[in-house]
Protein backbone atom coordinates (compact mmCIF):
# COMPACT_ATOMS: atom_id res chain seq x y z
CA UNK A 1 0.00 0.00 0.00
CA UNK A 2 2.64 2.49 1.10
CA UNK A 3 4.73 1.50 -1.92
CA UNK A 4 2.08 3.22 -4.08
CA UNK A 5 2.51 6.55 -2.28
CA UNK A 6 3.94 9.46 -4.22
CA UNK A 7 6.93 9.59 -1.88
CA UNK A 8 7.74 5.88 -1.88
CA UNK A 9 11.32 5.06 -2.81
CA UNK A 10 12.33 8.57 -3.87
CA UNK A 11 14.89 10.90 -2.39
CA UNK A 12 13.01 13.56 -0.37
CA UNK A 13 15.25 16.31 -1.72
CA UNK A 14 14.69 15.32 -5.35
CA UNK A 15 11.70 17.51 -6.25
CA UNK A 16 11.87 16.47 -9.89
CA UNK A 17 11.48 12.81 -8.97
CA UNK A 18 8.68 13.38 -6.44
CA UNK A 19 6.87 15.67 -8.91
CA UNK A 20 7.04 13.03 -11.60
CA UNK A 21 5.60 10.46 -9.14
CA UNK A 22 2.70 12.83 -8.43
CA UNK A 23 2.00 13.12 -12.16
CA UNK A 24 2.37 9.45 -13.11
CA UNK A 25 1.46 7.49 -9.98
CA UNK A 26 -1.71 5.80 -8.77
CA UNK A 27 -2.97 3.86 -5.75
CA UNK A 28 -5.93 1.57 -5.09
CA UNK A 29 -7.17 3.77 -2.28
CA UNK A 30 -6.13 6.84 -0.35
CA UNK A 31 -4.41 6.30 3.00
CA UNK A 32 -2.99 8.27 5.88
CA UNK A 33 -0.05 9.35 3.74
CA UNK A 34 1.38 11.90 6.21
CA UNK A 35 1.71 9.23 8.92
CA UNK A 36 3.10 6.70 6.43
CA UNK A 37 5.68 9.24 5.26
CA UNK A 38 6.83 9.91 8.81
CA UNK A 39 6.98 6.14 9.53
CA UNK A 40 9.03 5.45 6.43
CA UNK A 41 11.45 8.26 7.23
CA UNK A 42 10.52 10.37 4.20
CA UNK A 43 9.76 13.29 6.51
CA UNK A 44 10.70 13.93 10.13
CA UNK A 45 7.20 15.13 11.03
CA UNK A 46 3.92 16.11 9.43
CA UNK A 47 4.91 19.73 8.93
CA UNK A 48 7.99 18.62 7.01
CA UNK A 49 5.80 16.20 5.01
CA UNK A 50 3.39 18.94 3.94
CA UNK A 51 6.30 21.19 3.07
CA UNK A 52 7.68 18.54 0.71
CA UNK A 53 4.25 17.73 -0.69
CA UNK A 54 3.74 21.40 -1.41
CA UNK A 55 7.03 21.73 -3.29
CA UNK A 56 6.42 18.53 -5.27
CA UNK A 57 2.78 19.28 -6.11
CA UNK A 58 3.56 22.83 -7.25
CA UNK A 59 6.39 21.53 -9.44
CA UNK A 60 4.17 18.74 -10.84
CA UNK A 61 1.25 21.07 -11.61
CA UNK A 62 3.51 23.67 -13.15
CA UNK A 63 5.32 21.28 -15.49
CA UNK A 64 2.17 19.37 -16.44
CA UNK A 65 0.31 22.60 -17.26
CA UNK A 66 3.24 23.95 -19.26
CA UNK A 67 3.51 20.75 -21.28
CA UNK A 68 -0.19 20.72 -22.05
CA UNK A 69 -0.02 24.34 -23.16
CA UNK A 70 2.91 23.64 -25.44
CA UNK A 71 0.43 21.66 -27.52
CA UNK A 72 -0.48 25.10 -28.64
CA UNK A 73 -2.46 26.66 -31.42
CA UNK A 74 0.56 28.12 -33.19
CA UNK A 75 2.03 24.67 -33.84
CA UNK A 76 -1.34 23.50 -35.10
CA UNK A 77 -1.52 26.48 -37.48
CA UNK A 78 1.91 25.75 -38.92
CA UNK A 79 1.06 22.08 -39.33
CA UNK A 80 -2.24 22.59 -41.15
CA UNK A 81 -0.71 25.24 -43.43
CA UNK A 82 2.20 22.93 -44.21
CA UNK A 83 -0.28 20.15 -44.88
CA UNK A 84 -2.17 22.26 -47.37
CA UNK A 85 1.06 23.44 -49.01
CA UNK A 86 2.35 19.88 -49.27
CA UNK A 87 -0.91 18.81 -50.88
CA UNK A 88 -1.02 21.68 -53.34
CA UNK A 89 2.64 21.31 -54.28
CA UNK A 90 2.33 17.54 -54.68
CA UNK A 91 -0.60 18.01 -57.04
CA UNK A 92 1.15 20.72 -59.03
CA UNK A 93 4.31 18.70 -59.42
CA UNK A 94 2.31 15.58 -60.25
CA UNK A 95 0.67 17.50 -63.07
CA UNK A 96 4.01 18.69 -64.44
CA UNK A 97 5.34 15.15 -64.07
CA UNK A 98 2.34 13.67 -65.87
CA UNK A 99 2.91 15.97 -68.80
CA UNK A 100 6.59 15.14 -69.00
CA UNK A 101 6.20 11.41 -68.43
CA UNK A 102 3.47 11.31 -71.08
CA UNK A 103 6.04 12.26 -73.68
CA UNK A 104 8.33 9.40 -72.62
CA UNK A 105 6.10 6.54 -71.56
CA UNK A 106 2.96 5.42 -73.41
CA UNK A 107 0.95 4.15 -70.45
CA UNK A 108 1.70 6.82 -67.81
CA UNK A 109 -1.27 8.56 -66.19
CA UNK A 110 -1.74 11.75 -64.21
CA UNK A 111 -1.78 12.52 -60.52
CA UNK A 112 -0.05 11.39 -57.33
CA UNK A 113 -0.92 7.71 -57.81
CA UNK A 114 0.69 7.72 -61.24
CA UNK A 115 3.74 9.40 -59.73
CA UNK A 116 4.04 6.59 -57.15
CA UNK A 117 4.08 4.01 -59.98
CA UNK A 118 6.57 6.03 -62.00
CA UNK A 119 8.90 6.27 -59.03
CA UNK A 120 9.27 2.45 -59.10
CA UNK A 121 10.59 2.44 -62.68
CA UNK A 122 14.19 1.68 -63.59
CA UNK A 123 15.43 4.71 -65.59
CA UNK A 124 17.03 3.84 -68.97
CA UNK A 125 18.77 7.13 -69.76
CA UNK A 126 19.55 10.49 -68.23
CA UNK A 127 16.15 11.96 -69.15
CA UNK A 128 14.21 9.10 -67.55
CA UNK A 129 16.47 9.43 -64.54
CA UNK A 130 15.17 12.97 -63.99
CA UNK A 131 11.57 11.99 -64.49
CA UNK A 132 11.74 9.01 -62.12
CA UNK A 133 13.57 11.09 -59.54
CA UNK A 134 10.90 13.80 -59.73
CA UNK A 135 8.23 11.12 -59.33
CA UNK A 136 9.96 10.00 -56.14
CA UNK A 137 9.79 13.57 -54.76
CA UNK A 138 6.08 13.78 -55.52
CA UNK A 139 5.42 10.50 -53.71
CA UNK A 140 7.47 11.66 -50.71
CA UNK A 141 5.62 14.93 -50.60
CA UNK A 142 2.29 13.10 -50.61
CA UNK A 143 3.54 10.92 -47.74
CA UNK A 144 4.56 14.03 -45.82
CA UNK A 145 1.08 15.47 -46.32
CA UNK A 146 -0.44 12.28 -44.84
CA UNK A 147 1.92 12.47 -41.86
CA UNK A 148 1.01 16.12 -41.30
CA UNK A 149 -2.67 15.24 -41.42
CA UNK A 150 -2.14 12.57 -38.74
CA UNK A 151 -0.34 15.13 -36.60
CA UNK A 152 -3.18 17.63 -36.97
CA UNK A 153 -5.73 14.95 -36.11
CA UNK A 154 -3.84 14.09 -32.94
CA UNK A 155 -3.09 17.63 -31.76
CA UNK A 156 -6.30 19.54 -32.58
CA UNK A 157 -8.33 17.81 -29.82
CA UNK A 158 -5.62 18.78 -27.29
CA UNK A 159 -5.57 22.42 -28.40
CA UNK A 160 -9.31 22.92 -28.86
CA UNK A 161 -11.28 19.95 -27.51
CA UNK A 162 -14.76 21.36 -28.02
CA UNK A 163 -14.10 22.65 -31.52
CA UNK A 164 -12.43 19.40 -32.56
CA UNK A 165 -15.40 17.44 -31.27
CA UNK A 166 -17.81 19.69 -33.17
CA UNK A 167 -15.98 20.36 -36.43
CA UNK A 168 -13.41 17.58 -36.63
CA UNK A 169 -9.66 18.16 -36.24
CA UNK A 170 -8.79 19.37 -39.75
CA UNK A 171 -11.57 21.95 -40.05
CA UNK A 172 -10.76 23.13 -36.51
CA UNK A 173 -7.12 23.63 -37.51
CA UNK A 174 -8.18 25.53 -40.66
CA UNK A 175 -10.42 27.89 -38.68
CA UNK A 176 -7.67 28.53 -36.11
CA UNK A 177 -5.24 29.15 -38.96
CA UNK A 178 -7.56 31.53 -40.83
CA UNK A 179 -8.26 33.51 -37.67
CA UNK A 180 -4.54 33.70 -36.84
CA UNK A 181 -4.70 31.74 -33.59
CA UNK A 182 -7.18 30.36 -31.08
CA UNK A 183 -7.15 33.58 -29.07
CA UNK A 184 -8.21 35.71 -32.03
CA UNK A 185 -10.75 33.09 -33.14
CA UNK A 186 -12.25 33.22 -29.65
CA UNK A 187 -12.71 36.98 -30.04
CA UNK A 188 -14.48 36.79 -33.41
CA UNK A 189 -18.27 37.10 -33.66
CA UNK A 190 -20.06 34.10 -35.11
CA UNK A 191 -20.83 35.99 -38.33
CA UNK A 192 -17.10 36.22 -38.98
CA UNK A 193 -16.54 32.55 -38.16
CA UNK A 194 -19.32 31.77 -40.63
CA UNK A 195 -17.48 33.37 -43.59
CA UNK A 196 -13.83 32.65 -42.64
CA UNK A 197 -12.21 31.44 -45.83
CA UNK A 198 -14.74 33.22 -48.05
CA UNK A 199 -12.98 36.57 -47.88
CA UNK A 200 -13.04 37.09 -51.68
CA UNK A 201 -16.77 36.56 -51.82
CA UNK A 202 -17.28 38.75 -48.75
CA UNK A 203 -15.37 41.69 -50.20
CA UNK A 204 -17.12 41.29 -53.54
CA UNK A 205 -20.36 41.52 -51.59
CA UNK A 206 -19.23 44.57 -49.61
CA UNK A 207 -18.24 46.23 -52.90
CA UNK A 208 -21.79 45.64 -54.07
CA UNK A 209 -20.87 43.09 -56.70
CA UNK A 210 -22.33 39.95 -55.22
CA UNK A 211 -24.75 38.51 -52.67
CA UNK A 212 -23.40 37.82 -49.20
CA UNK A 213 -21.52 34.54 -48.82
CA UNK A 214 -23.40 31.92 -46.82
CA UNK A 215 -20.31 30.17 -45.57
CA UNK A 216 -16.54 29.92 -45.75
CA UNK A 217 -14.47 26.82 -44.97
CA UNK A 218 -17.19 25.48 -42.68
CA UNK A 219 -19.08 24.35 -45.80
CA UNK A 220 -17.22 20.99 -45.57
CA UNK A 221 -19.05 20.27 -42.30
CA UNK A 222 -21.74 17.61 -42.48
CA UNK A 223 -24.28 19.95 -40.85
CA UNK A 224 -24.12 22.12 -43.97
CA UNK A 225 -23.36 19.59 -46.69
CA UNK A 226 -26.11 17.30 -45.47
CA UNK A 227 -28.68 20.10 -45.50
CA UNK A 228 -30.59 21.04 -48.66
CA UNK A 229 -29.23 24.14 -50.46
CA UNK A 230 -32.00 26.59 -49.51
CA UNK A 231 -31.51 25.83 -45.79
CA UNK A 232 -27.71 25.92 -45.82
CA UNK A 233 -27.61 29.57 -44.79
CA UNK A 234 -29.53 28.73 -41.60
CA UNK A 235 -27.38 25.68 -40.97
CA UNK A 236 -24.19 27.72 -41.48
CA UNK A 237 -25.42 30.38 -39.02
CA UNK A 238 -26.26 27.74 -36.41
CA UNK A 239 -22.95 25.93 -36.84
CA UNK A 240 -20.90 29.14 -36.80
CA UNK A 241 -22.69 30.29 -33.64
CA UNK A 242 -21.84 27.10 -31.77
CA UNK A 243 -18.29 27.02 -33.15
CA UNK A 244 -17.71 30.56 -31.91
CA UNK A 245 -18.87 29.48 -28.45
CA UNK A 246 -16.74 26.32 -28.60
CA UNK A 247 -13.68 28.42 -29.53
CA UNK A 248 -14.27 30.68 -26.51
CA UNK A 249 -14.63 27.74 -24.13
CA UNK A 250 -11.49 26.13 -25.57
CA UNK A 251 -9.51 29.32 -25.30
CA UNK A 252 -10.68 30.62 -21.94
CA UNK A 253 -11.43 27.51 -19.92
CA UNK A 254 -10.32 24.45 -21.88
CA UNK A 255 -12.83 22.04 -20.34
CA UNK A 256 -15.18 19.84 -22.35
CA UNK A 257 -18.84 20.90 -22.42
CA UNK A 258 -21.03 18.16 -23.80
CA UNK A 259 -24.13 20.38 -23.80
CA UNK A 260 -23.13 22.63 -26.70
CA UNK A 261 -22.85 19.63 -29.01
CA UNK A 262 -26.38 18.54 -28.11
CA UNK A 263 -27.65 22.06 -28.73
CA UNK A 264 -26.14 22.12 -32.23
CA UNK A 265 -27.52 18.68 -33.06
CA UNK A 266 -31.01 19.76 -32.03
CA UNK A 267 -30.82 22.98 -34.00
CA UNK A 268 -29.68 21.22 -37.20
CA UNK A 269 -32.47 18.65 -36.82
CA UNK A 270 -35.00 21.48 -36.57
CA UNK A 271 -33.61 23.11 -39.72
CA UNK A 272 -33.71 19.83 -41.62
CA UNK A 273 -37.27 19.19 -40.52
CA UNK A 274 -38.26 22.11 -42.75
CA UNK A 275 -37.50 19.98 -45.81
CA UNK A 276 -39.89 17.30 -44.56
CA UNK A 277 -42.61 19.88 -43.88
CA UNK A 278 -42.21 21.23 -47.41
CA UNK A 279 -42.55 17.73 -48.82
CA UNK A 280 -45.94 17.27 -47.22
CA UNK B 1 -30.08 34.70 7.77
CA UNK B 2 -27.02 33.73 9.74
CA UNK B 3 -28.44 30.91 11.83
CA UNK B 4 -25.20 29.03 11.19
CA UNK B 5 -21.90 30.33 12.43
CA UNK B 6 -19.13 31.21 10.08
CA UNK B 7 -15.94 29.16 10.42
CA UNK B 8 -13.06 30.67 12.35
CA UNK B 9 -11.02 32.67 9.90
CA UNK B 10 -14.07 33.90 7.96
CA UNK B 11 -15.66 37.14 9.06
CA UNK B 12 -18.18 39.64 7.87
CA UNK B 13 -16.43 42.93 7.20
CA UNK B 14 -17.65 46.15 5.81
CA UNK B 15 -16.84 46.80 2.13
CA UNK B 16 -18.38 49.86 0.48
CA UNK B 17 -20.89 50.08 3.30
CA UNK B 18 -22.08 46.45 2.96
CA UNK B 19 -21.32 43.52 5.24
CA UNK B 20 -19.52 40.96 3.13
CA UNK B 21 -17.51 37.78 3.72
CA UNK B 22 -13.75 38.07 4.06
CA UNK B 23 -10.72 35.89 4.85
CA UNK B 24 -7.14 36.67 5.78
CA UNK B 25 -4.47 35.93 3.19
CA UNK B 26 -2.51 37.28 0.27
CA UNK B 27 -4.70 38.83 -2.42
CA UNK B 28 -5.23 36.73 -5.53
CA UNK B 29 -7.36 38.46 -8.14
CA UNK B 30 -7.29 42.13 -7.21
CA UNK B 31 -10.12 41.78 -4.69
CA UNK B 32 -10.73 44.69 -2.27
CA UNK B 33 -9.10 44.48 1.14
CA UNK B 34 -9.83 45.81 4.61
CA UNK B 35 -6.54 45.73 6.50
CA UNK B 36 -5.37 42.14 6.35
CA UNK B 37 -8.84 40.91 5.37
CA UNK B 38 -9.75 40.39 1.71
CA UNK B 39 -13.24 40.27 0.27
CA UNK B 40 -14.71 36.84 -0.53
CA UNK B 41 -17.26 37.64 -3.22
CA UNK B 42 -20.24 35.29 -3.00
CA UNK B 43 -21.09 36.24 -6.58
CA UNK B 44 -17.83 34.69 -7.74
CA UNK B 45 -17.77 31.69 -5.42
CA UNK B 46 -20.42 29.02 -4.91
CA UNK B 47 -19.04 28.03 -1.53
CA UNK B 48 -19.06 31.71 -0.60
CA UNK B 49 -22.71 31.85 -1.64
CA UNK B 50 -23.52 28.80 0.49
CA UNK B 51 -21.99 30.50 3.54
CA UNK B 52 -23.63 33.82 2.71
CA UNK B 53 -27.01 32.10 2.50
CA UNK B 54 -26.45 30.59 5.94
CA UNK B 55 -26.33 26.94 4.89
CA UNK B 56 -25.13 24.52 7.59
CA UNK B 57 -21.75 23.75 6.10
CA UNK B 58 -20.42 22.42 9.40
CA UNK B 59 -17.16 24.29 8.78
CA UNK B 60 -15.47 25.57 11.91
CA UNK B 61 -12.02 26.36 10.49
CA UNK B 62 -8.83 24.30 10.31
CA UNK B 63 -10.40 21.37 8.42
CA UNK B 64 -8.53 19.20 5.93
CA UNK B 65 -10.07 19.70 2.50
CA UNK B 66 -10.23 18.15 -0.94
CA UNK B 67 -11.47 20.75 -3.42
CA UNK B 68 -12.62 19.47 -6.83
CA UNK B 69 -12.89 21.99 -9.65
CA UNK B 70 -10.46 24.55 -8.26
CA UNK B 71 -10.22 26.46 -11.56
CA UNK B 72 -7.88 29.46 -11.20
CA UNK B 73 -8.03 29.18 -7.43
CA UNK B 74 -10.40 32.04 -6.61
CA UNK B 75 -12.51 30.12 -4.08
CA UNK B 76 -9.84 27.66 -3.04
CA UNK B 77 -7.58 30.55 -2.01
CA UNK B 78 -10.19 31.60 0.55
CA UNK B 79 -10.70 28.00 1.66
CA UNK B 80 -6.97 27.60 2.22
CA UNK B 81 -6.99 30.83 4.24
CA UNK B 82 -9.17 29.27 6.96
CA UNK B 83 -8.44 25.53 6.53
CA UNK B 84 -5.71 22.98 7.21
CA UNK B 85 -4.15 20.93 4.38
CA UNK B 86 -6.10 21.77 1.20
CA UNK B 87 -5.82 19.65 -1.92
CA UNK B 88 -6.98 21.49 -5.06
CA UNK B 89 -7.86 19.41 -8.14
CA UNK B 90 -8.34 21.06 -11.52
CA UNK B 91 -8.41 19.40 -14.94
CA UNK B 92 -7.82 22.29 -17.35
CA UNK B 93 -4.16 23.27 -17.84
CA UNK B 94 -4.71 26.99 -18.42
CA UNK B 95 -6.32 27.81 -15.04
CA UNK B 96 -3.79 25.55 -13.29
CA UNK B 97 -1.11 28.06 -14.19
CA UNK B 98 -2.95 30.65 -12.03
CA UNK B 99 -3.69 28.05 -9.37
CA UNK B 100 0.03 27.37 -9.01
CA UNK B 101 0.56 31.09 -8.36
CA UNK B 102 -2.09 30.98 -5.61
CA UNK B 103 -0.44 27.90 -4.08
CA UNK B 104 2.96 29.59 -4.05
CA UNK B 105 1.57 32.24 -1.71
CA UNK B 106 0.15 29.65 0.71
CA UNK B 107 1.78 26.94 2.79
CA UNK B 108 -1.18 24.55 2.97
CA UNK B 109 -2.43 24.46 -0.63
CA UNK B 110 -1.48 21.58 -2.93
CA UNK B 111 -2.42 22.03 -6.61
CA UNK B 112 -3.10 18.92 -8.70
CA UNK B 113 -3.64 18.89 -12.46
CA UNK B 114 -5.96 15.87 -12.41
CA UNK B 115 -9.35 14.75 -13.67
CA UNK B 116 -11.85 14.62 -10.77
CA UNK B 117 -13.73 11.88 -12.63
CA UNK B 118 -10.63 9.67 -12.19
CA UNK B 119 -9.74 9.75 -8.47
CA UNK B 120 -7.38 6.78 -8.98
CA UNK B 121 -4.94 9.26 -10.53
CA UNK B 122 -4.54 11.10 -7.21
CA UNK B 123 -5.25 8.48 -4.53
CA UNK B 124 -1.48 8.17 -4.12
CA UNK B 125 -1.24 11.86 -3.15
CA UNK B 126 -4.45 12.89 -1.40
CA UNK B 127 -4.76 11.49 2.11
CA UNK B 128 -7.73 9.59 3.51
CA UNK B 129 -10.13 10.66 6.30
CA UNK B 130 -10.46 14.26 5.13
CA UNK B 131 -12.94 16.51 6.92
CA UNK B 132 -14.45 18.21 3.87
CA UNK B 133 -14.98 17.50 0.18
CA UNK B 134 -15.85 20.67 -1.76
CA UNK B 135 -17.08 20.08 -5.28
CA UNK B 136 -17.68 22.64 -8.01
CA UNK B 137 -17.11 20.88 -11.31
CA UNK B 138 -18.92 21.80 -14.51
CA UNK B 139 -19.15 18.39 -16.09
CA UNK B 140 -21.94 15.96 -16.85
CA UNK B 141 -22.25 13.38 -14.08
CA UNK B 142 -21.57 15.68 -11.15
CA UNK B 143 -23.18 13.22 -8.72
CA UNK B 144 -20.92 10.41 -9.98
CA UNK B 145 -17.88 12.56 -9.31
CA UNK B 146 -19.01 13.09 -5.71
CA UNK B 147 -19.71 9.39 -5.25
CA UNK B 148 -16.34 8.35 -6.65
CA UNK B 149 -14.52 10.81 -4.39
CA UNK B 150 -16.37 9.64 -1.28
CA UNK B 151 -13.31 7.45 -0.50
CA UNK B 152 -11.29 10.47 0.64
CA UNK B 153 -13.83 11.59 3.24
CA UNK B 154 -13.88 10.60 6.87
CA UNK B 155 -17.13 8.89 7.94
CA UNK B 156 -18.16 12.03 9.80
CA UNK B 157 -16.89 14.30 7.00
CA UNK B 158 -18.93 16.72 4.92
CA UNK B 159 -19.64 17.06 1.24
CA UNK B 160 -20.22 20.69 0.19
CA UNK B 161 -21.31 20.67 -3.41
CA UNK B 162 -22.57 23.14 -5.98
CA UNK B 163 -24.52 21.52 -8.82
CA UNK B 164 -24.69 23.33 -12.14
CA UNK B 165 -27.91 22.38 -13.90
CA UNK B 166 -26.72 23.39 -17.34
CA UNK B 167 -23.75 21.03 -17.17
CA UNK B 168 -26.06 18.06 -16.79
CA UNK B 169 -28.70 18.86 -19.36
CA UNK B 170 -29.46 22.19 -20.97
CA UNK B 171 -32.87 21.23 -22.21
CA UNK B 172 -34.41 20.00 -18.93
CA UNK B 173 -35.83 22.11 -16.20
CA UNK B 174 -33.15 22.80 -13.53
CA UNK B 175 -35.45 21.48 -10.79
CA UNK B 176 -35.71 18.11 -12.55
CA UNK B 177 -31.94 18.01 -13.06
CA UNK B 178 -31.34 18.70 -9.35
CA UNK B 179 -33.76 15.89 -8.37
CA UNK B 180 -31.78 13.48 -10.53
CA UNK B 181 -28.45 14.56 -9.07
CA UNK B 182 -29.72 14.33 -5.48
CA UNK B 183 -31.17 10.86 -5.99
CA UNK B 184 -27.90 9.56 -7.49
CA UNK B 185 -26.01 11.20 -4.64
CA UNK B 186 -28.13 9.31 -2.11
CA UNK B 187 -26.36 6.08 -3.12
CA UNK B 188 -23.37 7.21 -1.10
CA UNK B 189 -24.46 10.21 0.94
CA UNK B 190 -27.12 11.33 3.34
CA UNK B 191 -28.39 14.74 2.22
CA UNK B 192 -28.48 17.23 5.09
CA UNK B 193 -29.53 20.39 3.31
CA UNK B 194 -30.13 21.77 -0.17
CA UNK B 195 -30.69 25.32 -1.26
CA UNK B 196 -30.88 27.10 -4.60
CA UNK B 197 -27.99 29.53 -5.05
CA UNK B 198 -29.86 31.61 -7.65
CA UNK B 199 -29.42 34.83 -5.71
CA UNK B 200 -25.70 34.59 -6.54
CA UNK B 201 -25.46 31.90 -9.23
CA UNK B 202 -28.41 31.14 -11.49
CA UNK B 203 -29.42 27.49 -11.98
CA UNK B 204 -27.12 26.22 -9.24
CA UNK B 205 -28.03 24.09 -6.25
CA UNK B 206 -25.98 24.03 -3.05
CA UNK B 207 -25.88 20.67 -1.27
CA UNK B 208 -24.58 19.73 2.18
CA UNK B 209 -24.30 15.96 2.74
CA UNK B 210 -22.46 13.40 4.83
CA UNK B 211 -21.23 9.92 3.87
CA UNK B 212 -23.66 7.06 4.46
Amino acid sequence: MTEDAWFAGVDPGDTEATASRIREGSADAPADWPAAAVDSGFAADEDKYYERLRAASIEAARTAAAEAERADDKQLMHAVRAMDDAERTANELAERLGEWAGSLFEESGMGVDAARELAQREPQDSTEERVVSLAGRVADLADERDALREYVERRAPEVAPNMAEMAGPVLTARLVSLAGGLDSLAKKPSGTVQVLGAEDALFAHLAGRASSPKHGVIYVHEAIRGTRPQDRGSAARALAGKLAIAARIDHYSGDVRPEIHDELRERIETIRARAEEDDE
Amino acid sequence: MTQNQLPTGVERRSFDGRERLATRGKTVYGEPTDGEWRLWDAGRSKLGAMLELGMGTGLSGGESVLYLGAASGTTVSHVADFSGPTYAVEFAPRPVRDLVGVAEDRKNLFPLLKDARKPETYTHVVESDLDVLVQDVATRGQADVAVRNRQFLADDGRLLMAVKARSEDVTSDPGAVFDGVVSRLEDAYEILETERLDRFHSDHLGIVARPK
